[in-house]
This record gives structure tokens, C-alpha cells and sequence, in this order.
């Protein structure tokens, strides 16, 4: 009795501020500007294909060298002395702490045609690189922004790992390899799951690292949608629209990724 | 040899992550004029000078931290209260109350912005007012709330229930009885969720950008100097904060560690 109405206050919050706007989301993807059902919005959004795909190309590349990048390193702190744990990983969370506007800022003066590499370079000897308005940039602006979103779900896995376990598979005449693929691998894979969700989704969904180091010319999703709100493009019922299948799209991505979880911790569990 | 080449390889993973920070900072003491950013011409406090004299800057800073400490205060109380009402749900209706909930954590951010923009706006039309540092709150409250419902409910669980029926057995009102028990026994928890609240708030940008309407957050202020892209007075911001949150994590470290040392006396004696 008592427990309803204290949930109250939440519920009607949770209406008002969640599935409202979800419902004029919906509400606006559906409709043309004088309030109309149409599907026209929606077919619209195929047009932008190429810009889907290169959102999803360019989520899913910064995805990996973040993972290929952020997975020794989350193993190299799990496998130090206690106290240095704390200070590596403070160290991996202490640029987080700035805001990923002034990081992605420091990109671009490091990246610009004028910029302090290509100073370096110029005063060295060595010929300048093109490098701000690529899409390297842009991936190497989102590993920089997100890799400590990899790095920490697959440490706290890898920190908590028995490691009893390894020394059993090396008894038993597993090599290195071995012990790290059947063993090391399979264990820590709910940490890169989580890891590979943190980075991917905010990746595929950025809007202002795509503008600050992709120039115009690498538009992603995020772009388009900031355009219609509040950019020169202003039409709020395709921003609708396409924010409508970017969040399918990412329920999709997730759900894929989720019974991948299953099935490899599964596949561990057999093989222990 | 094997340590050499881990050692090697978190040196360049730390030099990747605070090379761009520290040039930042080293050329943000730099007297040049803003045409050539990247060559050092000597020491000069210069672009702080100008910092401070930036009212738009001074401005975006007071409402943000107005603005976070609404909204961790709002989230939390909120959210306290949230989660106690979810603890005493049963299977099916939990399940869908907290699948709503995280809903903006598993949205990306740029949706769940733009879905409360269209809210706002809404709002702001019918009772013909604008966007503005209400409309911020609310939306930061919005997105703060999961994180703090998700710190809270662990909480919950490890406590003994019959605490609480106790208290009131004992004849407390349920008011009295959540405060005087119930409370306490969350209380790491729901501490937790504000400062989360409060650093989360702090740091937002994506969700501000589409709620603030000309109301600038210094996240917002950020922005609109990165779009210039002239002055060198955005190194010294950045030196700034990133200096502030140096020593505010180093106070937070010094004193858990004093607190753990006292602990552990306490603990041996």
C-alpha cells in the first residue's frame, strides 16, 4: 500500500520526462510539418544510407582499435602489485575527468595543417601530412575519447579472474597462447562485451568530434540529426525520423551483442 | 623481457592519452598572437588574463554550477525515493518500471537530448515561455536519475527488511522510520549517486546543447569557442579545470587513504 505511493512521484516523472518524449519522437517521425500522418520521413532516411554506413564503418573501426588497444592494457594493470593497480587506473580515468569538448579540442591543434605534428615534422626535416578533415582523424579523435570505456569494464573483469584457474590450464601443458584463448579470452569476454557496448554506442552517435576533426566532408548521423534541430536544415520531423532508426539501429546492435554474451559465457562455462 | 615490453607499452598508451593534454597546457602559457598557435614565443599569463575578464565565460560557469547542484539534489531526492518504491515492487512490474528507467542510459545521448528538446519546446510553446536553466535542470535531473536509482538499489537489498518493520513496530510512522533506519543503511549509496549526479551534470553537453535554448553551460561556452577556432584562451580554460579536478581527485585520494589508515588502526586495536 505504502510502497505505491511512494513510487508515485517516479512514475509520473518517468512518464512525463521518458515516454513522453519518446512518444513525440514517434509522433514527429510519423508526421509531415502540418501534423499529417505520413511515411514520407521515414523514406527520407534512406536517402542518408551512405551516412548510416559510415557512422556504423567508422563506430565499429574505433571499436576494435580500442579493444585491440585497451585489452593489454586492462590485462598489464590486472597483473600488477595492488597498489599500482590503483595508480594506472586512476591514471586511465583521470582524462575522462575533462570534458571530451577540450580533448577533441587538443586534437586540433595537434592534427591542423599548422598544427604542432606537423611543426614537429616541418622542423625536423621530414614532409608534412594532411591529417585534420579525414576520417583517421575522426577514429583517432573517438578511441582518444572513449578507449578508458574499454579499458575499465575489461579490467574490473580480468582484476576479479581466478588465478588459479590459469595456473590449472598451464599444469594441465596449455602454452601462452593457449591458456590466453581458451582460458583468459573466453572469461574476460563479458568485460569486452560491456566495453565494446560503451564505446560503440556513443561512437556510431557522436555528432561533434565527426565536426570538430572530420571538417564537413565525414558526416555521421549525429550530424544529420543535429542538423535538423538546430542546424540550416531545420526539420524537426526527419531529425525525428532519423533519430527514430538510430535508436532501433543501437537496440539491434545491442541485442546482437547480448546473445553473442550468452552464448560465449556459455561456451566457457562447457569448457571449464 | 616480457615485463620490458609491457612496461614499454603502457609508457606510449600514457604518453597517447596526455601528450594532447599536456601540450594544451604548456601552450597555453604561450605570448603569441592567435595566427601561430604552434609556435612557442615565450611565457606570458595573458590568455588567463583575458579568461577572467570573459563575462560570457563567468556566466556559463555560475549557471553551471547552479545548475548541478539543482540537479544532483533533485536526482537524488527523487531517485532515493524512486528506488525505495522499486525495492517494493513485485517481478513483472519491477522489471518494466526499471527497463524504462535506463532507458536514456542505453539510448545514445543524442537521442535521448533531441526527445526532450521536442518535450521542452512543447511545454515552452503552450505557456509561451522560453528555453532556458529550467528546462536544463529538468532534462539533467532526467538523465541523472538511472544512475542514481542504480546505486540506490543494491543498497536496499543487502538490508535486512525486518529493520524497517521493526522500527515501526517499535512504534515509529513510516516517515520517521525511513529516516531514522532506512536512510542510514543506504546512505553510501545514496551519497554515491550525487556526487555521480553532480560530475555527470557538470560534464553534460549533448543534452544541454538541445535544452538550453541561449542559455550558455560552460560545456555549451566550450563549444561555441571551439567553432571560432582562434583563441588560445580555451588552452588556459582547459588548463584551469584540468588543474581544479587535479586536485579535488588528489583531496578525495588523501583522505580515503587517512580515512582507510584510521580504519585499519581502529580495526587492530
Amino acid at each position: 500500500m505504502k510502497a505505491k505511493a511512494v513510487s508515485a512521484p517516479y512514475l509520473v516523472w518517468m512518464a512525463i520526462f521518458i515516454i513522453v518524449p519518446m512518444l513525440l519522437v514517434a509522433y514527429f517521425a510519423f508526421t509531415d510539418s502540418g501534423g499529417a500522418f505520413t511515411l514520407d520521413n521515414i523514406a527520407q532516411v534512406g536517402q542518408y544510407s551512405n551516412v548510416f554506413l559510415r557512422s556504423i564503418w567508422l563506430g565499429a573501426l574505433s571499436t576494435v582499435v580500442c579493444l585491440l588497444l585497451g585489452y593489454p592494457v586492462a590485462a598489464i594493470v590486472a597483473h600488477s602489485s595492488l597498489k599500482r593497480q590503483s595508480v594506472l587506473i586512476m591514471l586511465v580515468m583521470l582524462p575522462m575527468w575533462m570534458n571530451f569538448l577540450l580533448r577533441t579540442y587538443a586534437w586540433m591543434t595537434l592534427l591542423e595543417d599548422s598544427g604542432f605534428i606537423n611543426s614537429f615534422l616541418a622542423a625536423v626535416g621530414l614532409p608534412t601530412l594532411h591529417m585534420i578533415n579525414t576520417q583517421g582523424a575522426v577514429v583517432l579523435g573517438m578511441v582518444y575519447d572513449y578507449i578508458p570505456f574499454m579499458i575499465l569494464p575489461v579490467y574490473s573483469v580480468m582484476s576479479k579472474l581466478d588465478p588459479s584457474v590459469i595456473e590449472a590450464a598451464q599444469d594441465l601443458g596449455a602454452d601462452g597462447r593457449r591458456v590466453f584463448l581458451r582460458v583468459t579470452l573466453p572469461l574476460s569476454m563479458p568485460g569486452v562485451i560491456s566495453g565494446v557496448t560503451m564505446v560503440f554506442v556513443p561512437s556510431v552517435s557522436t555528432f561533434i568530434i565527426s565536426k570538430m576533426l572530420g571538417g564537413g566532408g565525414n558526416l555521421m548521423i549525429g550530424d544529420l540529426i543535429d542538423m535538423q534541430f538546430l542546424g540550416t536544415a531545420y526539420n524537426p520531423n526527419l531529425g525525428s525520423a532519423i533519430s527514430l532508426v538510430l535508436m532501433v539501429l543501437i537496440l539491434i546492435c545491442m541485442g546482437i551483442m547480448n546473445e553473442f554474451d550468452d552464448g560465449e559465457s556459455q561456451g566457457g562455462g562447457m569448457l571449464l | 623481457m616480457k615485463k620490458a615490453v609491457s612496461r614499454v607499452y603502457m609508457a606510449l598508451v600514457f604518453l597517447f592519452l596526455y601528450a594532447p593534454i599536456l601540450v594544451l597546457v604548456v601552450f597555453s602559457f604561450n605570448d603569441t598572437d592567435t595566427k601561430s598557435r604552434t609556435v612557442w614565443s615565450g611565457f606570458s599569463l595573458r590568455w588567463y588574463e583575458m579568461l577572467f575578464e570573459d563575462r560570457m565565460l563567468l556566466e556559463a560557469l555560475r549557471n553551471t554550477l547552479i545548475i548541478a547542484v539543482c540537479a544532483a539534489v533533485g536526482a537524488t531526492v527523487l531517485g532515493t525515493v524512486a528506488a525505495v518504491g522499486i525495492h517494493s515492487m513485485k517481478s513483472w512490474r519491477r522489471k518494466l518500471v526499471m527497463n524504462i528507467t535506463n532507458l536514456p542510459m542505453l539510448n545514445p545521448e543524442i537521442v535521448t537530448g533531441v526527445s526532450l528538446m521536442l518535450l521542452m519546446v512543447f511545454v515552452a510553446n503552450l505557456f509561451g515561455v522560453t528555453l532556458g536553466i529550467v528546462s536544463i535542470i529538468l532534462a539533467h535531473i532526467t538523465f541523472c536519475l538511472p544512475y542514481v536509482i542504480l546505486s540506490i538499489l543494491p543498497k536496499l537489498g543487502q538490508m535486512d527488511p525486518h529493520l524497517y518493520e521493526a522500527a515501526q513496530d517499535l512504534g515509529c510512522t513510516p516517515v520517521r522510520s525511513f529516516f531514522k533506519v532506512v536512510l542510514p543503511e543506504i546512505l553510501s549509496g545514496v551519497v554515491t549517486g550525487m556526487v555521480m549526479a553532480f560530475t555527470l551534470s557538470l560534464d553534460d553537453f549533448i543534452i544541454s546543447y538541445f535544452c538550453s535554448g541561449t542559455t550558455q553551460t560552460l560545456p555549451v561556452f566550450i563549444y561555441s569557442m571551439t567553432k571560432k577556432r582562434v583563441s588560445p584562451e580555451i588552452n588556459a580554460l582547459s588548463t584551469l579545470l584540468f588543474a581544479v579536478i587535479l586536485v579535488l581527485l588528489l583531496i578525495i585520494n588523501i583522505r580515503q587513504g587517512k580515512m582507510g589508515k584510521k580504519a585499519a588502526k581502529e580495526a587492530n586495536v
